[in-house]
């Protein structure tokens, strides 16, 4: 059967419709994968950096760099957190760690999740974190507090026109399947 | 056909025979008519709420709008001037004339067509109930980024998605039509480089929508998704990210700009040749140009998000792309000064829209050249700058090319001549107005005003005085146009089928007012007759 050629460019126009409406959808995952690679949006890795990554990160250099420390709970999210310093001065190369104070300010046990974020974005790939607790869920019981920890090494291979860069952390309340996500932990 | 079409049964009551007429008719120019209706009624809504906003503004301080109603206005402005003002009269003026511009009897598909219009007054209902609702209207801006429309968004969210859903299916719907109605149903010899400009730009505009709409669909229904279905493309807690729905706003955004200014362009290259008694300079330039302008559109995006953090290699790219879209547009506005360069040049009211159009315009275009700037930008962005730079591409660009348009159409659309003492009038008191209106607003942006806010430091009042007092004359001239339309139709010496001298295309070798039929029998275009 042959379309008249007025239904077909009708189709092959919802086609491009319909097709672009998934495009939207498609953007997510590229977007995603996009900023993996350039490390775009100031996320910065969920696992630890591998032993011969930070090696290569560790080329001493002679030049200093202010990385400051941001930490605030999400909306919904009983706890008191903050850095327990505002900032340090660190040689690119080096290991260096700070700690994190946090406090359930609410009279039941919550489990939180910290996501970190860095700016400038393009930052964000050359802080190599070893520990942190943004790699897994904490939890404190009611009115619980304590003192978290990350250790990370600047990349020497830091961009010399960034000078100054920022650690920020959220804390987001895990809501329910608080065992499940432990014994997962435990595994 | 045409005679099953008229055998109305004469039993029924008149008020049925009339609504059944414009609910049911498939006629492009009826619906052409019931477009332009739509957007001038929605105009004055939306104007209405402008005046809301500047009358907030007239005095610092909060004097009639709390800032959360304030929100909801400014907001609803924003969209309802888009979606609802500027792009159905774009789409009207469309139905109207490209089928008597290329010699076609109808819209290739007159069903849809209708169905398109009649999505409309429901999906702006929709929209304007939210003002009654509960939470109030929708708070966040015209251009509603995440998280303040998912995580904060107030419940009437929900009936300003199901609102630009409906939007969006109609706007796609109204785009396939023309482009169909373009390729299949143009009269014998109308090649592709004969066409008249005005169904160039509209050809191209269609494409832009048929590509952004459903990404603004999709967009929408991720804002839905997250705010009741438990996903996360925008919120950080579940592993989204806010800085990606602005990523896929102005994917759609940007291109939707030009959505909004391309037919302008195309109405402006209809009238000017016309009162110039030349042919347009450049016809060909002008076609690549728009073109150039609609590829351009889709990698630009990234300038409306310099201050969210872009790596430098980005905000560069972004930055050159923009500025490289001053070539394709400078190409225009040269052509249009060429085509008045030396022609004998009369200044009707269609004509003075048009150079107001072409001068106003080309202010609102070197202002965004200068926020594409990435450093400037820092300091511009969010503040009375990019209000006073896309108000000017919109207001004395979109807006005058329709009112141009209306103008120019009028006498062929209802077959008599407005009244051309009171057109002038029209176009030198809102000339002046929106001057009075939006240039204050370069100062007041470049001395650190932020936008969408109700009040402001004592530094800006005279400033925003000037703004709100020009508004409002803006407002009234406005008005004085809706009186120069009705008192067109109803009464006025009667147009000749050739209504301007100069004129040139098929739409004026039909009789004025054009009969409901026309091109039943295609026209033969001889080989020499161009545009």
């Amino acid at each position: 059967m042959k379309l008249h050629a007025g239904n077909k460019h009708t189709f092959l126009l919802i086609a491009l419709a319909v097709g672009m409406f998934g495009f939207a959808f498609a953007l997510v995952p590229l977007y995603d994968v996009f900023c993996e690679i350039t490390g775009l949006n100031g996320k910065t890795n969920a696992q630890a950096a591998l032993s011969d990554e930070i090696a290569a990160s560790r080329a001493p250099v002679d030049r200093e760099v202010t990385i400051e420390f941001l930490a605030r709970a999400a909306r919904g999210m009983p706890w008191e957190f903050r850095p327990t310093e505002d900032r340090l001065i660190v040689r690119p190369g080096e290991m260096h760690a700070t700690t994190f104070y946090v406090r359930n300010r609410s009279a039941h046990a919550v489990t939180g999740q910290a996501v970190p974020s860095v700016s400038p974005g393009q930052a964000a790939r050359y802080l190599k974190k070893l520990e942190c607790f943004c790699f897994e869920q904490q939890e404190l019981p009611a009115g619980g507090e304590a003192e978290i920890g990350v250790s990370f090494v600047v990349d020497s291979q830091l961009p010399a026109d960034i000078r100054e860069l920022t650690l920020s952390y959220t804390m987001f309340h895990v809501e329910d399947a608080k065992h499940e996500h432990l014994t997962s932990q435990n595994e | 056909m045409v005679a099953h079409a008229e055998a109305v049964p004469k039993s029924r009551h008149p008020l049925l025979a009339f609504a059944a007429r414009w609910l049911f008719t498939t006629n492009h120019k009826e619906i052409g008519t019931l477009y332009l209706w739509l957007s001038f009624l929605l105009f004055f809504i939306a104007g209405a709420m402008a005046m809301v906003i500047r009358l907030e503004l007239f005095e610092p301080g909060i004097q009639f709008a709390q800032p959360e109603f304030y929100n909801q206005v400014l907001t609803l402005h924003g969209l309802i001037m888009v979606f609802g003002a500027v792009m159905p009269a774009f789409v009207g003026l469309a139905n109207w004339m490209i089928p008597l511009m290329i010699g076609a009897p109808d819209m290739a598909l007159p069903r849809m067509n209708n169905f398109s219009f009649w999505i409309l007054p429901f999906a702006f209902t929709l929209l304007l109930s939210s003002l009654f609702m509960e939470g109030g209207a929708p708070n966040f801006g015209w251009t509603f980024y995440a998280p303040l429309s998912t995580t904060y968004g107030p419940p009437s969210t929900d009936f300003f998605i199901l609102g630009v859903h409906l939007m969006g299916i109609s706007s796609i719907m109204g785009a396939i039509n023309i482009i169909v109605t373009i390729v299949n149903l143009r009269a014998p010899g109308m090649t592709w480089m004969k066409m008249p400009l005005f169904v160039w730009t509209w050809l191209i505009t269609a494409f832009l929508l048929i590509m952004v709409m459903p990404v603004l669909a999709g967009v929408v229904t991720m804002m839905l998704t997250d705010r009741h279905f438990g996903t996360s493309f925008f919120n950080a807690a579940g592993g989204g990210d806010p800085v990606l729905f602005q990523h896929i706003f102005w994917f759609f955004g940007h291109p939707e700009v030009y959505i909004m200014i391309l037919p302008g362009f195309g109405i402006a290259s209809q009238i000017i040749p016309t009162f110039s008694r030349k042919k347009l300079f450049g016809y060909h330039s002008m076609v690549y140009a728009t073109a150039a302008i609609a590829f351009l559109s889709f990698i630009v995006w990234g300038h409306h998000m310099f201050t969210t953090g872009m790596p430098f290699v980005a905000e560069m790219f972004f930055m050159i792309a923009t500025m490289l879209i001053a070539v394709p547009t400078g190409v225009k506005v040269f052509n249009w000064v060429a085509t008045m360069w030396r022609g004998s040049i009369t200044f009707e009211t269609p004509m003075l829209f048009a150079i107001g159009f072409v001068m106003m315009f080309t202010i609102g275009g070197f202002s965004g050249l200068m926020l594409a700037l990435v450093p400037a930008d820092f300091q511009y962005h969010d503040t009375f700058f990019v209000v006073a730079h896309f108000h000017y591409v919109l207001y004395p660009g979109a807006i005058f090319g329709t009112m141009a348009a209306v103008y120019y159409w009028l006498p062929k659309w209802c077959g008599h001549m407005y009244d051309e003492r009171l057109g002038k009038i029209h176009f030198w008191t809102a000339t002046i107005a929106v001057n009075t209106t939006f240039f204050p607003m370069h100062f007041s942006g470049l001395a650190g005003m932020p936008r969408r806010i109700p009040d402001y430091a004592l530094q800006f009042a005279d400033f925003n005085m000037v703004s709100s007092i020009g508004a409002g004359v803006l407002g009234l001239t406005q008005v004085l146009f809706l009186f120069i339309v009705i008192k067109t139709i109803r009464a006025g010496a009667r147009a000749k089928a050739r209504v301007w001298e100069g004129a040139e295309g098929l739409e004026w070798e039909v009789p004025s007012p054009a009969p409901l039929h026309t091109w039943n029998t295609p026209p033969v275009i001889a080989e020499g007759e161009v545009h």
